[in-house]
């Protein structure tokens, strides 16, 4: 009896929410060859972000698949509004050697994004041991992974797949489900196509998936790029790391803070600004953001953690992003 | 549904089934739940090692065996801030479960209109900590509120604590061992009542904060309460604004207006039974425009008080200000003003207009003082002529 249940219980776990789903990535048809490979069917684009989300330290592989004989518009100022059928595939992986990106790779889970005609869903498939196929899985799922880092050392990472309704704990905007991360801003540089390097955007135009694309566009520095400015940085930092919640629309709106770039030096933005319902994670400090003391700011605090009562972002990472913290903390140091 | 009840029935019937597949089981319901159904949750004791959450729903009813027996435990959590996160639903029922020791809050709920906590108890078992989770119940951003007979206990922020919300109702609830019991913050339309508050830092907070979405809090309605004994010392973390609650405090109201507080029992608290109070009293700089600062329009009327003489608790920045400004020394008033006025609601003779006033009334063992915070505290006056007066109430058919 008692392993009836199991047998039923375990039919129950591969339900999938409607019978439109594929529970495999291979239904979809976005990969031609091996599908470990993620070599991109025509019709599918790779793309990549200037300044990305930080996961864990996990490599991701970005492609967008546009309905058939559909564009996207142009617009300079938020994420594109891509048409209905658009899917939006993102596998996430760790090379086993950051030191040889083209080396062996562990792929951890690919996230389709699907536009459909009631709205956009997110369902997460992760990839077998074996990796050979990934397999929807709405409950998501964790798998320890270990790699060695670019300084050659050992790290472990706890790596965890976010179920269907974490997804949309950062992919929402005024309670709908939303893309996060292709907008002008993000996309407005060269990336290597099977034809060469070209401009992202300017690529989309030239092949009529992209209407209206002007000469004159927005752009991000990349926040690893120490040549840039240590201000552009940090917005560009904190926009994709923290503004897809911290925003007036999204999630964390009940804070009052808001890292969405266009809010820069405002009270919002955490200077000076109190914190509301911080809890233990304002870790016994005042304000958000104190100029010139990050041991005094709860974002350099908070973003300081992998304690999940407080750390930020608290969804997406178990482990510590060294180099974004040191950032943030050169930056307040910088104000005054 | 009738899938999900045979997928219950296993629950109970197999031994055999592990902590993680109860956990990813109910997780995957949760997620496959169709709008309509009833999530029945088994008797038992389980660890929890991730947030649960329920998103974009409606008509969804999740039911436990009841308090103390169906009990959900995070005491092990790996993953996500809270223990139980509800998002973007509506007409949900979570009822007759125990929710225990998550990192961050025990059950939050935001962007859900119609919801009701029943029976639930939501605690940290290790006492009160800095340590726990900020709070024990959680609607935030939300509309029609029930919480009825809930538990909160070990709350490091407010055990149940309603955030930016409309139209709420908090009955028949016990809270102890928290910073704040029940606090309403920046919230219209409460209705707090038949609660029991004891032994916390602050027994029942209303309050009205700056920078946030939705401003402006007030019609509220605080009644028929047993407020008790909240001497805890404040163990908040520091930087949040509830840490600045002094213990011994029965009730706060902070910067809110239409407040009406009535036929409680506020009894045995060591700093003050009601304080009405401005932002200014928290010393940090406003810099919301839109911010209203003034507690205005309150009644505060046929309470009953009682407190033994003593000296109040000397114990963070308002102890210091008593000791050392107010002086009251033993016969500590039981109802506080700051009397920090807005000049745009005075009259020619200095004070409120009639519909902004502060109104205190028919009190058993009734004793009021106004701070003059205004002026540092230099005329300090008990039992002030001003505050005699009574004042039109909070109206029943705004809820």
């Amino acid at each position: 009896m008692r392993y009836l249940g199991f047998i039923l219980l375990l039919g129950l776990f591969s339900y999938q929410p409607g019978p439109k789903f594929p529970s495999k990535l291979s239904d979809y048809g976005l990969f031609e060859g091996e599908l470990k490979n993620q070599l991109p069917h025509s019709g599918v684009t790779p793309y990549a972000l200037i300044s990305p989300l930080f996961s864990d330290y996990a490599h991701k592989l970005r492609f967008i698949q546009l309905p058939s004989g559909k564009s996207v518009a142009y617009n300079p100022d938020s994420v594109f509004q891509f048409p209905v059928g658009t899917r939006i595939a993102k596998t996430f992986y760790y090379p086993m050697d950051e030191r040889k990106p083209n080396g062996s790779r562990r792929l951890m889970e690919t996230r389709i994004l699907s536009h459909e005609p009631t709205g956009w869903v997110a369902l997460p498939y992760i990839w077998n041991e074996e990796q050979t196929e990934a397999y929807l899985e709405v409950a998501g799922g964790t798998s320890l992974v270990e790699f060695k880092n670019q300084q050659g050392k050992k790290q472990q990472v706890n790596y965890v797949v976010p179920n269907v309704n974490q997804c949309k704990g950062c992919h929402e905007r005024d309670g709908a489900m939303t893309p996060i991360g292709p907008s002008a801003r993000q996309m407005n540089a060269s990336i290597q196509y099977a034809h060469g390097n070209e401009n992202q955007l300017d690529y989309w135009g030239r092949t009529n998936q992209m209407s209206d694309v002007p000469t004159l566009r927005p752009k991000f520095v990349s926040y690893i790029d120490e040549g840039a400015s240590l201000n552009e940085r940090v917005k560009a930092y904190l926009d994709i790391n923290c503004a897809h919640c911290h925003n007036p629309k999204g999630p964390a709106k009940s804070s009052g803070l808001f890292l969405d770039h266009r809010y820069y030096g405002t009270t919002a933005y955490g200077i000076m600004k109190s914190p509301v319902a911080a809890g233990r994670g304002s870790g016994g400090l005042q304000y958000d953001i104190v100029a010139g003391k990050p041991a005094e700011s709860i974002l350099h605090y908070r973003m300081n953690s992998h304690d999940p009562g407080v750390m930020m972002p608290e969804l997406g990472r178990s482990i510590i992003h060294q180099e974004g913290v040191a950032l943030i903390r050169e930056w307040i140091k910088s104000l005054n | 549904m009738k899938y999900l009840l045979i997928f219950l029935l296993f629950i109970g019937l197999s031994p055999v089934m592990g902590q993680a597949q109860f956990e990813k089981a109910l997780q995957t319901q949760l997620i496959l739940a169709s709008d309509g159904d009833v999530i029945e949750v088994e008797e038992g004791n389980f660890q929890i090692s991730g947030s649960l959450s329920l998103e974009g729903k409606k008509k969804i009813t999740i039911r436990g065996k009841g308090m103390d027996k169906t009990v959900l435990s995070f005491k092990n959590q790996k993953t996500g801030a809270e223990g139980i996160k509800i998002t973007n639903c509506e007409n949900i029922i979570l009822e007759d479960l125990t929710v225990q020791d998550s990192k961050g809050d025990l059950i939050k709920s935001m962007h859900v209109k119609d919801i009701i906590f029943r029976r639930i108890k939501a605690e940290w078992t290790g006492g009160p900590k800095p340590q726990n989770g900020s709070y024990a119940l959680y609607p935030v951003l939300c509309t029609n509120i029930l919480i009825d007979s809930c538990i909160a206990i070990g709350a490091s922020d407010a055990g149940i604590y309603v955030g930016q919300s409309k139209h709420i109702e908090v009955k028949n609830c016990t809270a102890y061992q928290n910073v704040a019991g029940i606090e309403i913050e920046n919230s219209l339309y409460a209705d707090v009542h038949h609660n029991h508050a004891y032994g916390n830092t602050g027994g029942i907070l209303v309050f009205d904060l700056p920078d946030l979405i939705q401003k402006k809090g007030g019609f509220v309605k605080v009644h028929d309460n047993l407020i008790e004994d909240n001497n805890l010392s404040n163990f908040a973390p520091k930087g949040n604004i509830v840490g600045k609650v002094p213990r011994g405090t029965g009730m706060l109201i902070l910067a809110t207006s239409h407040v009406d507080i009535f036929d409680n029992k506020i009894l045995n608290h060591r700093t003050v039974g009601v304080g009405i109070i401005s932002y200014f009293m928290a010393e940090i700089a406003i810099k919301d425009k839109e911010y209203d600062p003034y507690p205005t329009a309150i009644s505060v009327y046929k309470n009953t008080f009682e407190r033994r003489l003593g000296r109040v608790p000397l114990e963070g920045r308002f102890a210091q200000i008593y000791r050392f400004k107010l002086r009251f020394g033993r016969d500590v008033p039981q109802i506080v003003y700051d009397g920090v006025l807005d000049s745009t609601r005075c009259g020619s003779d200095g004070q409120y207009l009639p519909q902004h006033r502060i109104c205190v009334h028919q009190n058993i063992n009734q004793s009021v003082a106004n701070m003059d915070a205004e002026h540092d505290f230099k005329n300090v006056r008990r039992n002030p002529k001003e505050l005699d007066c009574v004042q039109e109430y909070v109206k029943s058919n705004q809820f």
